[in-house]
């Protein structure tokens, strides 16, 4: 069982505020790891340590091997690490397909103009924005920008995918009709970080879940266990209606 | 996004332009009429290749013009003091300029939006200030050509009309190339760069790499029409040169034809320098060509910001083919 | 030797103070509504010939012209603001630039038709006055306290006054000034006035010491880009410090340096300070 990414003793901090302290992980090779806690715990900053926005001030992030903390965005998606924003942000005023087909050129692999469009269309007929591929990207509604973002990080052909919320905003359909997709994703053999607040789709696709509060690592283990974990009870009690779809509190 | 095929209509359409433009004078030998064209000429090649900065990556350079002041500083001091053919000096100003959007490629072009725009305007009176005081350049007299040099081409008219065929041939060059950029893979990384920097990088694109490159392709033609304005001139000095208004009306003729498109700056050079002409030799308007050349631009950002190709293009969608 | 560099330094001061005060209008429109004015120059020298025409026109002492200049200056920003500025406020920043350039270009253009580039001169003496040392004119120490003054006015307007917090509180975070009830359109109105008023100060003092031309303008406002990056664009305050800076440099380096070098210095400056620390030596308001 190969580790595609390990995050070793990870701090980030903003001037005063401590956004992340010594965070940990180790995620093998075709998991859904879940990330989930309360708002404000520091989930997308952990996410941008990943992929190269920010740089941490302690710690590393090493992916299949290699050690790419620092690295650019642009280099760490060409190792094939591909993320999703939670505040979606399409190229306006470039078609969906010119989207997409950004995200296959300068993906995982360094593919030509002509490639990069044959799998633009393959991947915008997986997440089904094929019949949208000639509106411009700015005028989709909410639900079809995320399956174009999901589409864009596809493109790119990762090993690795991190999805920051990408069921926020969307209503039960859609996100069944997500969920499938997100199966399917990992069907094909790519790897999944996802942050999520929608807490019964993350119990129920994640083969592990880890907690962060304030920043810290709080709990790590099965959704079931990490449910009973009286530390996450204690930090989704500040926000009741999550403790409740967690089950822990009796309605 | 288009196809890479040389035989887009788009293509042929802005080259059509060009050419008719480029045979008028030798249609009629006129003099008058080359020298009204090889302004236009310069005009359209000017705002073909900002339009690959504004227009295609979306950064707003005020300074552009610089880069004819560098060319055409060191065309002019390697053909007058260095001896140098014209064609070789034209290089030379050409790679002069390259050089120099290649260094402000890797310090400006970090800056973002209006910060970029400021230092832009910064670099350009910088460079003016510096060639001032910068003697083997002539310092604030400049330089003059001794008009012998130009027996070397056949004597003087000959040596405008050799002038002429070179910017025409450059102008139609810019073109092609910033048709080339607008449908590779390259263009395709610029216009991300354009609409959203940060996702772009996360999308791989390596943008300060990218819009360095766009910088110093933006920056030859330029340079080497530099090189041989002020040949045709007979001499170079720091007021001729660096005359920031030139700049913006470049901005205003992409603007004006539409930026991003193929067809705009051709259109919007060939357009403005039109109108600017006739304003400056009309009698009621000859003072008053800066006020008009404002007012347009006023009206083009409030009410049509995609200029005239970006608008027609949104209006008639089977003509999209045709109005790259 | 001492005695000449203390000259050109308080020399170099006394301008800072005015060149703070025209900073100060182009820093307090980036701060509050993220607008570089273009026509920031132009506007500074529609100030300077209104010094004139009342002067020599109307026999206005200059002082009392200031403050009609200075209220014409805001009426003018009101009206830029609302026929070219407020279209566009919310468009990416090229939008704005160009909007605001279009404007200089009118007045430049209009301008130069009308009142040609040949040089105007308020001939407006008060005489000089001897501190120690120093010899300088009374004009000048007039431009640098009236700088100050309006500095403290403004001060006073943004932090004691309603219409001021009002500005602050737009300025830090429109949307939520919005949800307050503040009505936003007006602020950034009144925000913009008060920056074309203070480059309106800024020309009508300089126009007391110096003579000038339509394109004098020009001038002035590449110094007040160079000192609002300096003393952090947004800043009003840095402004003035940076306005300071700008001017001992002016006063100092002449010395040393043939008198060309200066605008190489100043844009070598201003293009190090971007890519060094764009927030200036004071921060940005960000």
């Amino acid at each position: 069982m190969t580790l595609i990414l390990q995050v070793q003793n990870v701090s980030k901090r903003f001037g005063g505020l401590q956004a992340l302290t010594d965070i940990n992980f180790e995620l093998p090779e075709g998991e859904i790891l879940g990330l989930i806690g309360p708002n404000g715990a520091g989930k997308t900053t952990l996410f941008n340590v990943i992929n190269g926005v920010y740089r941490p001030e302690a710690g590393r992030v090493i992916f299949r091997g290699q050690d790419i903390t620092g690295l650019p965005p642009y280099e760490v998606a060409r190792l094939g690490l591909a993320r999703t924003h939670q505040i979606v942000r399409p190229l306006n005023e470039l078609s969906v397909r010119e989207n997409v087909t950004v995200g296959a050129c300068f993906g995982r692999r360094n593919y030509g103009l002509a490639e990069a469009q044959r799998i633009a269309d393959e991947v915008m007929g997986l997440v089904g924005l094929a019949p949208r591929a000639a509106l411009m990207a700015g005028s989709l509604n909410v639900a079809q920008k995320k399956r174009l973002e999901l589409a864009r990080a596809l493109a790119a052909q990762p090993y690795l995918l991190l999805l920051d919320e990408v069921l926020a905003g969307l209503n039960p359909t859609e996100i069944a009709e997500m969920i499938q997709t997100v199966r399917k994703i990992r069907g094909q053999g790519i790897t999944l970080l996802m942050i999520e607040h929608v807490m019964h789709a993350v119990m129920n696709l994640s083969d592990r879940l880890i907690v962060l509060d304030f920043g810290q690592q709080i709990a790590e283990g099965a959704p079931a266990e990490v449910s009973q974990n009286p530390k996450v009870i204690e930090a989704y009690l500040g926000d009741p209606r999550l403790a409740e779809q967690l089950g822990m509190v009796d309605g | 996004m288009i196809s890479s095929s040389l035989r887009q209509p788009g293509l042929w359409l802005s080259l059509l332009l060009v050419a008719v433009i480029g045979a008028i004078p030798p249609l009629t030998q006129s003099a008058t009429l080359r020298e009204n064209m090889f302004t236009l000429l310069m005009f359209v090649a000017f705002a073909s290749s900002l339009n690959i900065m504004l227009g295609y990556t979306g950064y707003v350079s005020f300074g552009h013009i610089v880069f004819f002041e560098l060319g055409g500083y060191v065309g002019f001091y390697l053909l007058s003091a260095q001896k140098w053919p014209l064609a070789a000096a034209a290089a030379g100003g050409g790679l002069a300029a390259a050089a120099l959007a290649l260094l402000l490629g890797l310090s400006i072009l970090r800056l973002r939006g209006a910060y970029f725009a400021l230092a832009t305007i910064g670099i350009n009176e910088a460079m003016r200030a510096f060639i001032n005081n910068f003697k083997p350049f002539g310092g604030p007299t400049g330089m003059s050509l001794n008009f012998a040099v130009y027996k070397q081409y056949g004597g003087p008219t000959q040596a405008l009309w050799i002038t002429y065929y070179s910017v025409l041939a450059l102008t139609a060059l810019v073109v092609l190339v910033s048709y080339l950029v607008k449908s590779s893979k390259f263009g395709l990384g610029l216009v991300s760069i354009r609409e959203d920097e940060d996702a772009a990088m996360v999308m791989g694109v390596r943008a300060p790499c990218a819009k360095t490159w766009a910088f110093v392709i933006s920056a030859i033609v330029p340079g080497m029409i530099g090189a041989l304005f002020f040949f045709k001139n007979g001499n170079i000095e720091p007021g001729d040169a660096f005359r920031l208004h030139m700049s913006i009306e470049m901005i205003v003729m992409v603007m004006l034809g539409g930026q991003g498109t193929l067809l705009g700056p051709v259109l919007g050079a060939a357009t403005y320098q039109q109108l600017r002409t006739y304003l400056l030799t009309s009698p009621i308007f000859k003072n008053l060509q800066l006020t008009f050349a404002g007012l347009s631009l006023l009206v083009i950002i409030l009410f049509i910001p995609a200029g005239v190709v970006g608008w027609l293009r949104a209006r008639l969608p089977r003509l999209r083919r045709v109005l790259e | 030797m001492l005695n000449q560099l203390l000259a050109s330094l308080v020399d170099g001061l006394l301008i800072g103070f005015v060149y703070g005060v025209a900073a100060m209008g182009l820093t307090l429109i980036w701060g509050v509504m993220r607008v570089i004015n273009l026509a920031h120059g132009p506007i500074i020298a529609l100030a300077m010939f209104g010094i004139y025409f009342l002067f020599a026109g109307a026999n206005l002492n200059p002082y009392l012209a200031l403050a009609l200049v200075a209220m014409a200056a805001l009426l003018f920003g009101l009206v830029m603001y609302g026929i070219v500025v407020h279209r566009v406020i919310n468009a990416p920043h090229l939008s704005t630039l160009l909007a605001t350039f279009a404007v200089n270009m009118m007045i430049i253009g209009t301008g130069t038709a009308v009142f040609t580039t040949s040089p105007f001169n308020v001939d407006f003496d008060l005489g000089r006055l001897t501190l120690g040392p120093l010899t300088l004119p009374v004009t000048r120490l007039i431009a640098a306290g009236a700088s100050v003054l309006v500095t403290a006015a403004l001060y006073f307007f943004l932090y004691r006054t309603p219409p001021g917090k009002a500005i602050r509180a737009v300025a830090n975070n429109r949307d939520a000034a919005e949800l307050m009830g503040i009505p936003s359109s007006r602020v950034l109105a009144l925000s913009f006035g008060l920056g074309t008023m203070l480059a309106g100060v800024a020309g009508g003092l300089i126009a007391t010491f110096f003579p000038f031309t339509i394109l004098s303008g020009g001038t002035y406002e590449l110094k007040s880009f160079v000192i609002s990056v300096l003393g952090g664009l947004g800043n009003p305050l840095g402004a003035l410090v940076g306005g300071l800076v700008l001017g001992s440099l002016e006063g100092l380096i002449p010395v040393f340096l043939p008198v060309n070098w200066v605008p190489v210095i100043e844009f070598g400056l201003f293009v190090v300070i971007l890519l060094v620390r764009p927030s200036g030596l004071f921060g940005a308001r960000q």
